[in-house]
C-alpha cells in the first residue's frame, strides 16, 4: 500500500470521525427548536452535547490540517475554489461556538432566544454548507491545467448537491435524536423518541434516492463501482446499519442503534471516497486537470513524518475520547456550570 | 486596491483578533494550575472558589480563541492557495501535528476541565486543567515553529514535479528547529504568562478598589504579582534580548528596520522614541548611543548591519516596523516599573491594598500586556515584509490568484461586523462575570464526596449504577 493511498485512507477515517462525533452535536442544533419547548429543556439539549462538542469539532480542524499537509494541492484548490462558501462555513462555525458559550449566561428571555436561534441556524448552515460542498466535489467541479477554480455560490446551488445537503441535513438529525434518547429524560425524550422512525424512514429514503442518483449521474462513479465491484460492501453495509438501527429503534436499543447509525455515516462518506478514488477532486472542464491522490500528494518525507504522528497521536485521542464519553455517560443534569 | 493588500489587510485583521485570545488562555492558564496545585496541597477552600471563578472566565477566553482559530486555519488555503501549494509538504505537517498533538489534548479535556467544580475532586481537576493548559502550549509551539519555518526556512529544497515549485522536507529536523524557533518561542510563552497574570492582576486589583472580595483579591494579587514581576525583568533582560540577537543574526534586514539603521556602522544606537523616514533614509529620536551595538553582539564598538545591504525593493515598510517594536520595547520596560513599584508598596507597610492609583495601573496593566504582545507580532511579521517565507516566497502572489476583489471585499466586511460583534459580547459578558464575583466557596463535604481518582471514577459510577437498578 502506497503513502499515498495510506493517507487517503487516514483522511476518510478523519472526516468519518467528525461526521460521527460532530454530527449528532449538529443533529442536536438543527432538532432544538422542534422538540424543546421551555427554557429547561432547550439546556437539557445544549448540555448534552456541552462537554464534548468542543472535542468533536477539533475532527474538522484536524481535518484541515491533514488536508493541507498530505494533500496540499486539494486543500489550496478546493478552499480558493470555494471562497465564499468557505468564508460561510467560518461564520456558522463561529456562529454556533459563541451561541454555545454565551447562550446560558444572561437569564433575559430575548437574549436566549437570540442566541438559540443562532445556534440552531448554524448547526443547520454547517450541516447545509458541508453537504453542498461535498455534493460538488462529487459532481465534479470547474477546475482549471494551473488547478483553479472559482465557483460561485449560485454555482454550488445545483439539485444534486441539495439533494446530498438535505440527506445530511436528515442524516444528522437522526444521529443527533439517537444520541439525545439517551441523553434526556421525560416528556423531552418521548417527543424525542416519536421522532427517531420518522426521521429513520425519511433518511432511508433519501439515501436510497441519493445512492441510485449518484450512479446514474456520475459515470466515474459508475465506472469504479463496475471495475471495483468489492467497493459495493460501503453502500450496502449503510443500509444494512440503517435496517439494523430501525430494528434497535424498534426495541428501545438506543445504544446499538446509536453504533448502527455510526456506521451508517461511516459507510456512505467510504462509499463515495471509493467511489472516487484515486480522484480527490474531479475537473469537469477535462478529466486530465483532476486532482488526485497522486499528483496532489505531498512527498514520501512529509507522508512518513505524518504517519509516524498518526501513530503515536491517534492511541491519546481514542483514549481520552473514550474517558470523556464514559465520564460524562448518562442522562443530563443541570447544575450551576452548565451552559 | 490590489488583491495582494486585500489579502494581507484580512488576513492581519483576523490574525490580530484571534491573536488577543491564546496568549491569554496560556497565562490564566498557568494561574489556574497554581491556584489547583495550592487547593491540592492545603484543601483551603479559598483556592477551590478561585478556581471556580477563574475557570469560568477562561471557558469564555477558551471558546474566542477556538471560534478565531480555526478561521486562521482555514485562509491559508482559501486567502493563499499558492503559498499553500508551495508550502503544504512543510508548513501544512506543522499545523497537523498541531491539531492532533494539541487539539485534541484540549478539546478531550476541556468539558472535564469547565465542568470538573461540580464533578472533581481536586487532584482530578488539577490534572484536567493542566492537560488543557498543556494543549494549548503544544499548539502555542507548532504555531511558533511554523511560523519560525517562515522567518528562518531550512531543511527543504525547492523542486518543480509539475505542479510548478514546491518546497520539499529535506530535514524534518531541521524544519522544526530553525534557529529562531527556541528564541520565539520563550520569547512568547513569557509574553503570554505576563498577560495572563496581568489579567488576574486587573481583576484583583479591580475588587480592591471597589472593597469587593477582599480577601480573594488579596490572594490573586499575592500569587500573580510575583510572577509578573519576575517575568517582566526576565522577558526584558532575558528571552527579549535573546530574541533580537537572533533577529540581529537571521534577519539583519528586519533588525536594522526595527531601529531605523540604513547604513552599516559600528557603535550603532538604540531609541527610545523616534521617527524614520525610508524615502530621506534618515532616522531622528532621542537615543542611547552604542546601546545597539553592545545589545546584538555584547561589545559597544560591535558593527550593526544596515538596510543598505539589502535591495531595497526588499525592505519592509521601515518606520511602521520601527513604530511596533518601539511601542513593545517601552511597554515592556514601564511593565518592570508597574511590577517593581507594585512590590515594593506591597513589601513596604502593606500599602498595596489600598493605594488607589497603583490599584488602578493594576487594572489597566492587561490592557497594555495585550497591546505588547500584539505590537511584538506586527514587528515579527511586517518585518518580514516583502517576504511570505525570508527569502524565499515573496508574499505578492503568494495569495489566490482565483480569489477577487468583490469576494475578499465581502469575507473583510463579514469578520469586521462579526468580530466586532462577537468582541463587544464578549467584553459585556467578562464584565458581568468579573461583577458577579467568585461564587461561595463550597461545602468541604461536598467536594471530598466527589471522585478525586480514575479508580473512583469507576467504582463510583458502577455503584450509583447498580443502586438505580
Amino acid at each position: 500500500m502506497s503513502l499515498e493511498l495510506i493517507w487517503y485512507v487516514l483522511y476518510v477515517i478523519i472526516i468519518s470521525g467528525y461526521a460521527i462525533l460532530d454530527g449528532f452535536d449538529l443533529g442536536v442544533g438543527m432538532l432544538s427548536p422542534f422538540i424543546a419547548h421551555t427554557d429547561t429543556e432547550r439546556r437539557i439539549m445544549l448540555n448534552a452535547i456541552g462537554p464534548v462538542w468542543d472535542g468533536n469539532e477539533v475532527w474538522l480542524v484536524l481535518g484541515g490540517g491533514a488536508l493541507f499537509a498530505a494533500f496540499p494541492l486539494v486543500y489550496a484548490s478546493l478552499f480558493s475554489g470555494f471562497y465564499i462558501a468557505m468564508m460561510l462555513v467560518l461564520l456558522v462555525l463561529i456562529g454556533r461556538t459563541v451561541a454555545i458559550e454565551f447562550r446560558s449566561k444572561r437569564e433575559s428571555q430575548r437574549w436566549r432566544t437570540t442566541w438559540d436561534l443562532v445556534f440552531s441556524g448554524s448547526s443547520f448552515g454547517i450541516t447545509v454548507l458541508l453537504g453542498v460542498a461535498l455534493g460538488n466535489v462529487i459532481r465534479g467541479v470547474a477546475l482549471d491545467q494551473g488547478g483553479n477554480m472559482n465557483v460561485g455560490l449560485a454555482d454550488l446551488l445545483n439539485p444534486y448537491s441539495i439533494g446530498v445537503a438535505v440527506t445530511a441535513v436528515a442524516m444528522f438529525m437522526l444521529h443527533g435524536s439517537i444520541f439525545l434518547s439517551q441523553k434526556v429524560e421525560g416528556d423531552l425524550l418521548d417527543r424525542v423518541t416519536a421522532l427517531v422512525p420518522r426521521l429513520l424512514i425519511a433518511f432511508f429514503l433519501l439515501m436510497t434516492a441519493l445512492i441510485g442518483w449518484t450512479l446514474v449521474r456520475t459515470e466515474t462513479f459508475a465506472d469504479n463501482y463496475r471495475d471495483r465491484p468489492w467497493i459495493a460492501v460501503f453502500p450496502v453495509l449503510a443500509l444494512a446499519a440503517a435496517l439494523l438501527a430501525w430494528r434497535q429503534v424498534q426495541r428501545s436499543g438506543y445504544f446499538t442503534a446509536f453504533l448502527a447509525s455510526a456506521t451508517m455515516i461511516a459507510a456512505l462518506l467510504c462509499a463515495v471516497a471509493a467511489g472516487l478514488y484515486p480522484v480527490m477532486i474531479p475537473s469537469s472542464i477535462d478529466p486530465t486537470y483532476s486532482l488526485t491522490v497522486h499528483n496532489a500528494s505531498s512527498a514520501d518525507p512529509t507522508l512518513t513524518v505524518m504517519l509516524v504522528f498518526a501513530i503515536i497521536g491517534m492511541p491519546f485521542v481514542v483514549l481520552y475520547t473514550a474517558g470523556v464519553y464514559y465520564f460524562f455517560r448518562g442522562r443530563v443534569q443541570l447544575d450551576e456550570e452548565s451552559y | 486596491m490590489s488583491t495582494e493588500l486585500l489579502n494581507r489587510i484580512q488576513f492581519g485583521l483576523t490574525i490580530s483578533f484571534h491573536f488577543i485570545f491564546p496568549p491569554l488562555s496560556l497565562g490564566v492558564g498557568l494561574v489556574l494550575i497554581i491556584f489547583g496545585v495550592k487547593s491540592v496541597r492545603t484543601g483551603d477552600p479559598k483556592w477551590r472558589q478561585l478556581s471556580t471563578f477563574w475557570v469560568k472566565i477562561y471557558g469564555l477566553i477558551f471558546s474566542m480563541g477556538i471560534a478565531t482559530g480555526i478561521v486562521q486555519e482555514f485562509e491559508f488555503g482559501t486567502n493563499w492557495s499558492n503559498y499553500s501549494r508551495f508550502v503544504g509538504n512543510i508548513f501544512g505537517s506543522l499545523l497537523a501535528a498541531e491539531g492532533i498533538f494539541a487539539f485534541m489534548l484540549e478539546g478531550g479535556f476541556l468539558g472535564l476541565m469547565l465542568f470538573g467544580g461540580t464533578r472533581l475532586g481536586n487532584r482530578l481537576w488539577l490534572f484536567a486543567t493542566t492537560m488543557v493548559v498543556v494543549g494549548a502550549t503544544f499548539s502555542a509551539t507548532w504555531i511558533v515553529m511554523a511560523n519560525s519555518w517562515m522567518q528562518t526556512p531550512q531543511g527543504f529544497e525547492i523542486n518543480d514535479v509539475g505542479q510548478g515549485p514546491q518546497a520539499f522536507m529535506t530535514s524534518f529536523r531541521d524544519v522544526v528547529f530553525t534557529p529562531s524557533f527556541i528564541p520565539r518561542i520563550l520569547h512568547l510563552l513569557a509574553a503570554s504568562w505576563m498577560v495572563g497574570t496581568s489579567m488576574v492582576l486587573s481583576v484583583g486589583a479591580y475588587y480592591l478598589l471597589r472593597k469587593r472580595h477582599v480577601d480573594l483579591a488579596r490572594t490573586m494579587i499575592r500569587v500573580a504579582l510575583p510572577l509578573f514581576t519576575v517575568l517582566a525583568i526576565a522577558q526584558v533582560a532575558l528571552f527579549g534580548a535573546n530574541q533580537a540577537i537572533e533577529v540581529s543574526k537571521q534577519q539583519p534586514a528586519k533588525l536594522a528596520a526595527m531601529e531605523g539603521v540604513y547604513s552599516t556602522r559600528t557603535c550603532a544606537p538604540m531609541y527610545i522614541l523616534g521617527w524614520t523616514d525610508q524615502e530621506t533614509q534618515r532616522t531622528t529620536g532621542l537615543k542611547v548611543p552604542c546601546l545597539l551595538s553592545f545589545l546584538t553582539d555584547q561589545n559597544f564598538d560591535a558593527s550593526v548591519t544596515g538596510l543598505e545591504a539589502t535591495p531595497q525593493a526588499d525592505w519592509p515598510e521601515v518606520n511602521l516596523v520601527f513604530q511596533m517594536y518601539h511601542l513593545m520595547i517601552n511597554l515592556g520596560m514601564l511593565f518592570i516599573a508597574i511590577g517593581l513599584a507594585a512590590c515594593a508598596l506591597w513589601v513596604w507597610k502593606r500599602k498595596l491594598w489600598t493605594n488607589r492609583w497603583m490599584l488602578r495601573v493594576l487594572v489597566a496593566s492587561v490592557f497594555l500586556t495585550e497591546l505588547a504582545t500584539l505590537s511584538g507580532w506586527w514587528t515579527a511579521e511586517f518585518g518580514r515584509q516583502p517576504w511570505i517565507i525570508w527569502n524565499v516566497l515573496r508574499t505578492a502572489g503568494a495569495q489566490s490568484p482565483n480569489v477577487g476583489t468583490g469576494q475578499l471585499i465581502f469575507s473583510i466586511g463579514m469578520f469586521v461586523v462579526l468580530y466586532a460583534v462577537v468582541l463587544y459580547t464578549f467584553l459585556r459578558l467578562l464584565d458581568m462575570q468579573i461583577k458577579q464575583g467568585p461564587p461561595p466557596p463550597s461545602d468541604e463535604s461536598t467536594i471530598e464526596s466527589l471522585p478525586d481518582s480514575f479508580g473512583e471514577i469507576f467504582r463510583r459510577r458502577s455503584r450509583v449504577s447498580s443502586g438505580a437498578d
